[in-house]
């Protein structure tokens, strides 16, 4: 166990590796920098050309990724252009929202995504079952960015249940429970909404796991033990049927990632997903790479998160 | 007068196939006595597999008419709770292939363990595990302790067989289904199985069920034998007689398939035609008529019925009486051309 898990990290090396220089060449590669729209325009270009050699941007780029990769490693991603402040200090806040939004909705998820898909699998072809599908597959069909619009208009500013931007009430003190009771009623309504769009996959897989592992030759084994019809499932088909869905637990965040670009644009949720955007469309080039490779890392994190759990419930990956 | 275990009227186990109902098994009697073997034969689709299923209540979603009677006590239509208290204590049931009967994330100690825990609350933990390597040890396993904690993907295809025969006997079971028990192993582990389940019914006094469509197990293990084909019983015997003096053309042609290496063959002796699908089977008359095509029709029933020949032996449908091998007919007509 310790022996794979070990390997497994050490894979992540190289993988980072080409991750950071795969960011780092395509975002070297976007038209215009931070200073071709920013600066005022009776600056004189010469010294915006000043600037620019001062800032290394004409030195080759391996220099400049050297130098970007030395900073990334003591947890220095530059100057932000736009905020002039550290990009850093700029992301700490940033991280954590997004952080707390990823977590509600992988919970909401799979509180939503397990017992129905089960039911679903169980209960196969009867009504119930009818009823889940459908509901699956017009979420399947539906795209995440109109749904949440939806649900931001009707529970937002209709209803009036949910705020409808931000993060936290302004002029609340950090740390109270004031504060993070705040916090929580200003994640609901997005994770909701990213939930709800995401469990249709988990629900469809699990339901059809378990019709697959229903006819499995073991389960009749267990039935003709003596099992009752809920230590077959519970003892049997569920263990089974959920393996998959652990094998997409990585994939999962990776979605997460997607969404949440989505998500935290439309709900205005300060996090990490509406700061590329935004500084995307400005250039601001350090925070870019750094938002990029953060989320980069969560993928490979996932990846890693996936392949633990699954070979800790799966003996047969279990690598001597 | 042998003591019946095992009592199957009349019994008909129907799948529903869009919106109609066809029996797999059809109008099936038969009695299993204790200490004996029942081997039942037949082609793959004759439906000895779904008559074995049935026995054991494992048909979730079939229609089952007729009776069971497992000691006098009807199994059709007893509900869940009374069902599983028989299964697994009175009847256990050895599957055709070990490699996907056993719960890949379960190890070995607890599944055999699983069978004794259910059936009885009382044992003790450490008293289930000394249970569960003394059957380990009983079906030859060898290193049973070291065995009991691994994974049935570290097992070979024999072992996994013989775990699964530890899980059928744990609880000493009087009636034992084994739904071709040797067919995904190979040849030298099918004797050791084979005599491993004849050692056990030795041991036991259990009447088993064997399924099977190799002869050469019947042989070696059966008291009777039941033919199957097309959902229907058309042979039954004890099996020295069904061996000397096969009746039915059905069994006729099954035994006459068998290759014999003492003669020389260009050829294989092979039945014409498939057993026909659940959808196709000819509901009315010989259902074997079909694949014996060069028999005149006359010679068939309009409703085939069990005939006793002899005591113990039935054959279905008067056809025997008149059926000849096509080489048969060839060297009769040319003997009648002489004379």
């Amino acid at each position: 166990m310790w022996k794979f898990s070990v390997r497994r990290i050490l894979i992540m090396i190289p993988q980072l590796f080409v991750l950071s220089l795969l960011i780092f060449v395509l975002a070297k590669m976007m038209p215009g920098d931070a200073l071709s729209g920013q600066i005022d325009p009776n600056i004189d270009p010469a010294r915006i050309e000043e600037l620019r050699i001062e800032m290394g941007w004409y030195d080759p780029w391996h220099e400049q990724y050297a130098r970007w990769v030395g900073g990334v490693m003591q947890g220095d991603f530059g100057m932000s252009f736009r905020f002039k402040m550290p990009v850093t200090e700029l992301i700490g806040q940033r991280i954590v929202n997004s952080f707390w939004l990823s977590v509600a909705t992988l919970i909401l998820t799979y509180l939503i995504a397990i017992p129905l898909g089960i039911t679903s699998g169980r209960y196969n072809d009867t009504f119930r079952d009818q009823l889940i599908t459908g509901y699956s597959y017009v979420g399947f069909a539906t795209p995440l960015f109109i749904f949440a619009l939806v649900m931001l208009w009707v529970f937002g500013f209709q209803l009036q249940w949910f705020p409808t931007s931000g993060s936290v009430e302004p002029g609340m003190e950090p740390g109270t429970f004031d504060y993070f009771m705040s916090k929580f009623y200003h994640l609901l309504l997005p994770a909701l909404s990213m939930a709800l769009i995401t469990t249709f996959n988990t629900i469809l897989y699990l339901r059809n796991e378990i019709i697959d592992t229903k006819q499995k030759d073991f389960i009749l084994l267990a039935r003709s033990k003596g099992a009752s019809e809920s230590r077959v499932y519970n003892q049997h088909i569920f263990r089974n049927s959920l393996l998959p869905i652990a094998a997409f637990f990585g994939f999962e965040i990776t979605g997460l990632i997607g969404g949440s670009i989505f998500i935290e644009n439309i709900f205005g949720y300060p996090g990490m997903g509406q700061l590329l955007i935004e500084s995307i469309s400005l250039r601001d080039f350090s925070v870019v790479t750094a938002t990029t490779l953060l989320f980069g890392i969560a993928s490979i994190l996932g990846a890693l998160i996936s392949d633990i759990i699954l070979s800790l419930v799966d003996p047969r990956i279990r690598i001597k | 007068m042998a003591e019946k275990l095992l009592e199957i009227k009349n019994l008909k186990t129907s799948f529903r196939i869009k919106d109609d109902y066809f029996a797999a098994v059809d109008d099936v009697s038969l009695n299993v006595n204790k200490n004996e073997v029942l081997a039942i034969v037949g082609e793959s689709g004759c439906g000895k597999s779904a008559l074995a299923f049935s026995i054991m209540g494992l048909h979730t979603r079939a229609k089952m008419e007729g009776d069971i009677l497992y000691k006098g006590e009807n199994i059709v239509g007893i509900s869940p709770s009374k069902l599983n208290k028989l299964r697994g204590k009175h009847m256990g049931m050895i599957f055709q292939d070990p490699l996907t009967a056993l719960n890949p994330l379960m190890i070995i100690g607890d599944q055999i363990g699983e069978a004794l825990l259910l059936h009885n609350k009382e044992m003790s933990k450490t008293q289930r595990k000394e249970k569960v390597i003394d059957l380990l040890n009983k079906v030859g396993i060898p290193r049973p302790e070291y065995v009991y904690e691994q994974f049935p993907h570290e097992l070979s295809g024999g072992m996994r067989q013989r775990v699964v025969i530890a899980t059928a006997i744990a609880n000493e079971p009087e009636l034992l289904i084994a739904d071709e028990p040797t067919t995904a192993l190979d040849v030298t582990i099918q004797s050791q199985i084979l005599d491993l389940i004849k050692d056990l019914k030795d041991d036991m006094n259990s009447g088993i069920v064997l399924i099977t469509h190799d002869l050469g197990v019947v042989a070696e293990m059966a008291d009777r034998v039941a033919v199957m084909y097309a959902g229907e019983i058309v042979e039954i015997a004890e099996v020295t007689e069904l061996f000397e003096e096969p009746l039915h053309p059905y069994t006729r042609s099954l035994f006459n398939s068998v290759p014999n290496a003492s003669e020389e063959q260009d050829r294989l002796h092979v039945i014409q035609g498939i057993v026909p699908s659940l959808q196709n089977l000819p509901r009315t008359g010989c259902r074997f008529a079909p694949r014996i095509p060069w028999i005149d029709e006359s010679a068939h029933e309009a409703h085939p019925e069990l005939h006793e020949v002899k005591p113990g032996h039935f054959v279905r449908c008067t056809c025997y009486k008149h059926f000849r091998f096509p080489e048969e007919v060839g060297k009769e007509e040319e003997h009648h051309g002489v004379s």
